[in-house]
């Protein structure tokens, strides 16, 4: 996906000479054919990632559609209230791309690990947030979100699924209808929804947009009363959005996401992965354990 | 002098109204007063009315957002609120907070209160400027306290880098800070990071106007202002319980009386 960023963003600074990108000394090489098309609208800021967030709501009061790039640590959690006030607050739009979703840095400690970046995201009213599950995806989505004149936050990750799932605007999608359970996956944990459900009588339902969350869908495909979540961040982030369901019905709900708790461990993603639990093998079980209750 | 008619009936619209709201940094705002009064009368609405299409149109933030109730003061003198909504001030569906909200005041650049924001959004207003091949000039009003903000000092270095040379920050220096961090000489810092930096006496209004008009090729502009906390209003000079404390109608009388 961080390879597709910057074709993406080639063509964002190639069709809008009011488009400027904005980098925390992160992907500098990989965007070095946009430093060297557009020097007067790519930025290598620095490593000051508050006054980054910053710098880019001055540019947007001037009617500048900025794009602000690090890792996603330091873009959400160091920076989150220059979100918070000067875009949000202000009113003003702006697109914040992250890679190192969640344990993508595995290998590079907790201090690189960001699984709480969407749960904050979600605390910030209007923000769109767009978990894609492809490089497509998330170019479909940047194409038609990037100048909405709103916070878009794009969560890029190393995990992806292996095909892309057609982008409806805002929307989600139902990839199958079953009787016993229903499974809502998000972005790149769809090919492991997929796998561990494939001879379970479940629906299936794929969000690759978290906010503005679709939740007539949801409604409108809940009759077994039962619902797992399998989220790419902290268990229980979606939560947030899935809450008014239960103003209707009453609805068992488990996720399985990435536990709360500091991840001391190192190594790759995918160890880890097995370590909580989130494969298709424990999912599968995990979703039979709720359709045998 | 009409500026010396002008300061007191700014200083008693601020009194007035944080006495009926019971709310608002009265020292604070009187500090920053002549400052603001110089940079809206010379910079921002003059300046408009010479050019209407606004091409060179200047832009001020008040990053300090908690002396709030001394812009207001400054909008009511010059016409552009009534001092009945000056009244209302923080009331509870007001246009003019405890912090000024950009959303409801057009005259209001930017929505602060939060410290340290002001600047590096201003760094980035006068780059927007730039890129827009836009005339005009970025004045951002920081505190001395707010200077303790990392941020500050990330945008005293961003903006040099980028030769910002239509940026102004100006030091509310009223020794805020002086109860928690020294922070030395202001001016020798700025130097240091690569600005234009002179520093004056942040009450005469002659060494503001020359200062606001200070520029250099590829650099940006800071001026330390040298404040009083509560100036203009002696009982209040200096005096660290008025920071965030209204009079009541009784002091509000006293105060008055002895406005300068």
């Amino acid at each position: 996906m961080r390879n597709e960023f910057s074709g993406v963003m080639g063509r964002e600074l190639a069709a809008n000479v009011d488009s400027v990108l904005i980098l925390g000394d992160i992907g500098v090489y990989g965007h070095r054919e946009s430093f060297l098309k557009y020097p007067d609208r790519v930025f290598n800021i620095g490593i000051l990632e508050q006054s980054m967030i910053s710098f880019a709501a001055g540019l947007a009061i001037e009617g500048i559609s900025p794009t602000v790039h690090t890792i996603a640590p330091f873009l959400v959690e160091r920076a989150f209230e220059q979100i918070k006030i000067d875009f949000g607050y202000q009113s003003l739009g702006g697109n914040f791309i992250t890679v190192g979703a969640s344990l993508d840095y595995a290998g590079l400690g907790a201090t690189h690990h960001c699984p709480g970046d969407v749960g904050m995201m979600l605390n910030i009213p209007g923000t769109e947030i767009y978990v894609p599950g492809t490089a497509t995806e998330f170019s479909e989505q940047f194409s038609w979100s990037s100048r909405n004149r709103k916070i878009s936050y794009f969560r890029l990750s190393e995990t992806k699924n292996k095909q892309s799932i057609g982008v409806e605007r805002r929307k989600g999608f139902l990839i199958k209808s079953g009787n016993l359970a229903t499974v809502l996956a998000v972005g790149p944990m769809l090919d492991m929804v997929i796998e561990a459900t494939s001879d379970l009588d479940v629906t299936i339902l794929y969000y690759n947009t978290v906010a503005p969350f679709d939740i007539e869908l949801l409604k409108n495909n809940l009759n077994s009363g039962k619902l797992f979540i399998a989220e790419p961040f902290y268990e229980n982030t979606l939560s947030m959005v899935t809450q008014p369901i239960l103003r209707d019905q009453a609805v068992l709900v488990r996720s399985k996401g990435v536990p709360r708790r500091f991840i001391t461990k190192y190594g790759k993603i995918e160890q880890h992965y097995e370590e909580f639990g989130l494969n298709a093998q424990s999912i599968r079980r995990e979703i039979q354990e709720m359709i045998d209750v | 002098m009409i500026t010396s008619r002008d300061m007191k009936e700014l200083r008693r619209l601020i009194l007035t109204s944080a006495s009926l709201s019971n709310e608002g940094h009265i020292p604070s705002a009187l500090s920053v007063l002549d400052l603001l009064y110089v940079i809206h009368k010379d910079f921002l609405f003059d300046e408009q009315k010479i050019d209407a299409s606004k091409l060179v149109q200047n832009r001020f933030i008040l990053s300090k957002g908690h002396a709030a109730i001394g812009l207001y003061a400054v909008l009511c003198l010059f016409g552009k609120i009534s001092e009945d909504e000056l009244n209302n001030f923080a009331k509870f569906e007001s246009r003019l907070g405890g912090h000024p909200d950009r959303n409801k005041l057009p005259d209001v650049e930017l929505s602060t209160g939060s410290l340290g924001h002001g600047l590096p959004q201003g760094t980035g207003l006068a780059m927007a400027l730039r890129l827009k091949k836009l005339a005009g000039h970025v004045f951002v009003l920081i505190g001395d306290g707010e200077a303790n903000e990392g941020t500050t000092w990330e945008s005293a270095l961003l903006a040099p880098n980028h030769k910002l040379n239509n940026l102004t920050c100006i030091v509310d220096n009223n020794l805020s800070s002086e109860r928690a961090i020294d922070m030395g000489n202001m001016s020798a810092k700025f130097t240091a990071f690569g600005w234009e930096t002179i520093e004056i006496d942040g009450h005469n209004h002659s060494d503001i106007n020359t200062a606001l008009r200070i520029r250099n090729s590829d650099k940006p502009v800071a001026i330390i202002a040298n404040t009083v906390k509560g100036f203009g209003v002696p009982s209040m000079e200096s005096k660290p319980e008025w920071h965030h404390r209204s009079p009541n109608a009784e002091e509000l009388a006293f105060f008055l009386e002895e406005l300068r």
